[in-house]
């Protein structure tokens, strides 16, 4: 593969979604040619692992026969003395690359090799090269941080990959009430999974009726959905090398084909956002925090005339 | 235990200290702290006067250091860890990774506490940090029962710090990019949460609507008193339902665990509220220092008072307990 060319991987779904719904997802996933590598695993809470653990050997098998880089993910909050045990458990006898999600997990990894993911808070170069130093080959990067950021890490951390976060609503806040539950009159503990009701997602709005939040189990999370689409030659230039987008309830496979699309060169920014409005409809996007300003906003790409060649 | 006490001003640190704090926590005034508000916070001279103030009151002081450097500025939180260390500080609060090595490196005498900012919050992750940057204290995120903290106690190789009085996160802290999505500033990046700048109150009709960045964070009738619209404290609408969607406008006060966090294991109980005025500190301390040294029978009655300073009146023990979920 070309060196140059900034690699498409897929983060886990942060739904819960029904298990062989969640199979048949990464099934097609397998057969897209445009993603390189998949992330997957129950990263937000430890109470639906049971649903999807049933398909794991099944789909991890699926998408290395298909070539994929599988990379399995830590839960982002540890907090109960179960959750400490399955992470230990994943680091221990995972037949797969573990990407560390929180402190106990990249404690538990020291010296071996693996990845980094966006719960873990790298703000600096200088906290990059201690985990490098630790085994980390990748580190994906928080969506907080402006590419300012981003570009001073990769500079000061240039022996390792870098992954950003392209798509995808944001994952803003983890909590140890469940206001997902809460909504719809339960606790955490008996909470009778009303998540799985929501696919995509239970919407905040404000009083006033704008869109602002959305509800996912413990997790909150953006309305908007970030797209670093305009950004992806500026991205690659900084050094980054792995673009992550995050499964929402919509064709990923076509997701990624219009960043690979984009990314290669065969459509043009505007087409490509216009495909992707298409395959998500009705969720604003938004690339905020890649610009250093408020997360939710969205800054339109410069006029073509403006833009520097890749 | 030992009682941890706020200080955004010189003057409150002087309240605090002769109200019975058994330390005292502050930071510089700059973005290396996580309540970097206009008009708080010390300077290098302030936070040397404060420091002998304590010594020589047998109280000491730790020097807050809790937001994560921003690449290529890392000049900045280091420079203010060796300012706090020259000045006599008797703890750093650390959250970043990288400022953890270079203080466990460049001041290896240094005693490191773990910033509830970082996150660690079960034995795997605190012994991390205790491994490999030597910290001898870690406060806990608010994110454990009291059950939970007991079970965690015996496995760690530190001391443990909890939030007793104050300010609630609901969100797991260092964790949450809720403000800088509304308003472009954050607790880890800028060390400010739904920052004052942001925010606007405008009538509408009878109600009064309180914003961030733009965003309907609260809207109040007539006769209902105006808050301020912290992210996670709003009413919003969901489904088809208006409510407060992750936490009313409520602090903290887990004052009725004393004991239990004590019998857990706990070292100190950490008061929030730097923001906060010298009086507020003062009335706090003191009656939580009384309170301590009461038997749980007299607490409620020391207690009832100070609920009348909370944000909202109102209080809850939060994640302490297992129905708070």
């Amino acid at each position: 593969m070309d060196a140059t060319k900034l690699k498409i991987t897929l983060g886990p779904v942060p739904y819960l979604w029904d298990g062989a719904a969640w199979r048949d997802f990464y099934f097609r996933i397998a057969d897209c040619a445009w993603i390189d590598a998949v992330t997957l695993g129950e990263v937000v809470c430890s109470k639906r692992i049971h649903f999807i653990q049933p398909f794991i050997d099944s789909v991890t098998a699926r998408l290395a026969e298909a070539g994929k880089e599988v990379t399995l993910a830590s839960m982002a909050m540890v907090t109960l003395e179960r959750e400490a045990l399955l992470t230990r458990r994943l680091v221990q006898a995972s037949a797969w690359p573990v990407e560390a999600n929180d402190l106990s997990a990249l404690g538990l990894l020291a010296g071996k090799p693996h990845l980094v993911g966006p719960f873990v808070n790298v703000y600096n170069g200088a906290t990059a090269r201690i985990l490098a130093a630790r085994g980390a080959t990748r580190i994906c990067l928080g969506p907080e941080l402006p590419l300012s950021s981003v570009a001073e890490i990769i500079r000061d951390a240039p022996a390792m990959d870098f992954e950003v976060f392209a798509f995808g609503r944001l994952p803003l806040a983890v909590s140890a009430r469940c206001a997902h539950a809460r909504a719809k009159g339960h606790s955490k503990d008996n909470c009778q999974f009303v998540c799985q009701d929501d696919p995509d997602g239970l919407a905040v709005d404000t009083l006033d009726g704008q869109s602002f939040l959305t509800l996912n189990g413990v997790q909150t999370m953006s309305h908007t959905c970030q797209v670093l689409l305009a950004e992806l030659p500026v991205l690659r230039r900084a050094g980054v090398t792995h673009i992550r987008l995050s499964p929402q309830h919509c064709d990923m496979a076509d997701v990624a084909e219009v960043f690979a699309d984009v990314r290669d060169g065969r459509i043009d920014t505007a087409e490509g956002e216009t495909r992707l409005r298409s395959i998500y409809p009705g969720v604003p996007f938004s690339n905020g925090f890649h610009h250093g300003t408020v997360g939710a906003d969205w800054v339109p790409p410069a006029p073509v005339a403006q833009q520097v060649p890749a | 235990m030992e009682l941890i006490c706020p200080a955004g001003t010189p003057s409150a640190f002087r309240e605090a200290v002769d109200a019975g704090a058994d330390a005292v926590y502050c930071g510089f005034r700059d973005e290396t702290n996580a309540r970097n508000f206009p008009g708080l916070n010390f300077t290098r001279e302030e936070l040397g006067t404060s420091i002998a103030y304590g010594k020589a009151r047998g109280v000491q002081t730790y020097v807050a250091l809790n937001t994560f450097m921003r690449a290529g500025s890392e000049a900045l939180w280091y420079g203010a860890a060796d300012d706090a260390v020259r000045l006599g500080a008797d703890a750093l609060i650390v959250a970043d990774l990288a400022l953890m090595a270079y203080i466990a490196q460049h001041h290896p005498q240094q005693r490191l506490h773990v910033s509830v900012q970082a996150s660690a919050s079960n034995a795997d992750a605190i012994n991390f940090l205790v491994q490999t940057f030597g910290a001898k204290r870690l406060v806990l995120p608010r994110v454990l029962t009291v059950a939970d903290i007991a079970a965690l106690a015996p496995k760690v190789a530190c001391e443990l710090e909890v939030f007793a009085f104050g300010g609630l996160c609901v969100m797991a802290e260092g964790r949450c990019s809720l403000s800088s999505y509304a308003t472009g500033l954050s607790p880890n990046m800028q060390g400010v949460c739904s920052p004052a700048s942001h925010v606007r109150y405008r009538e509408d009709g009878a109600e009064m609507v309180s914003e961030l960045g733009g965003y309907t964070i609260n809207r109040f009738a007539a006769e209902e008193p105006a808050g301020y619209p912290t992210l996670c404290k709003g009413r919003f609408h969901i489904a088809d339902d208006d409510g407060y969607a992750f936490e009313d406008p409520v602090s903290l006060d887990v004052m009725d665990h004393v004991d239990a966090l004590r019998d857990a294991g706990v070292t100190a109980l950490k008061i929030e509220g730097r923001q906060r005025g010298k009086a507020y500190v003062a009335e706090v301390v003191s009656r939580l220092r009384q309170a301590l040294a009461a038997t749980p029978e007299q607490r409620p009655a020391l207690l009832d008072h100070l609920r009348l300073l909370s944000e909202g009146q109102r209080t809850t023990a939060g994640a302490y307990e297992k129905k708070w979920r």
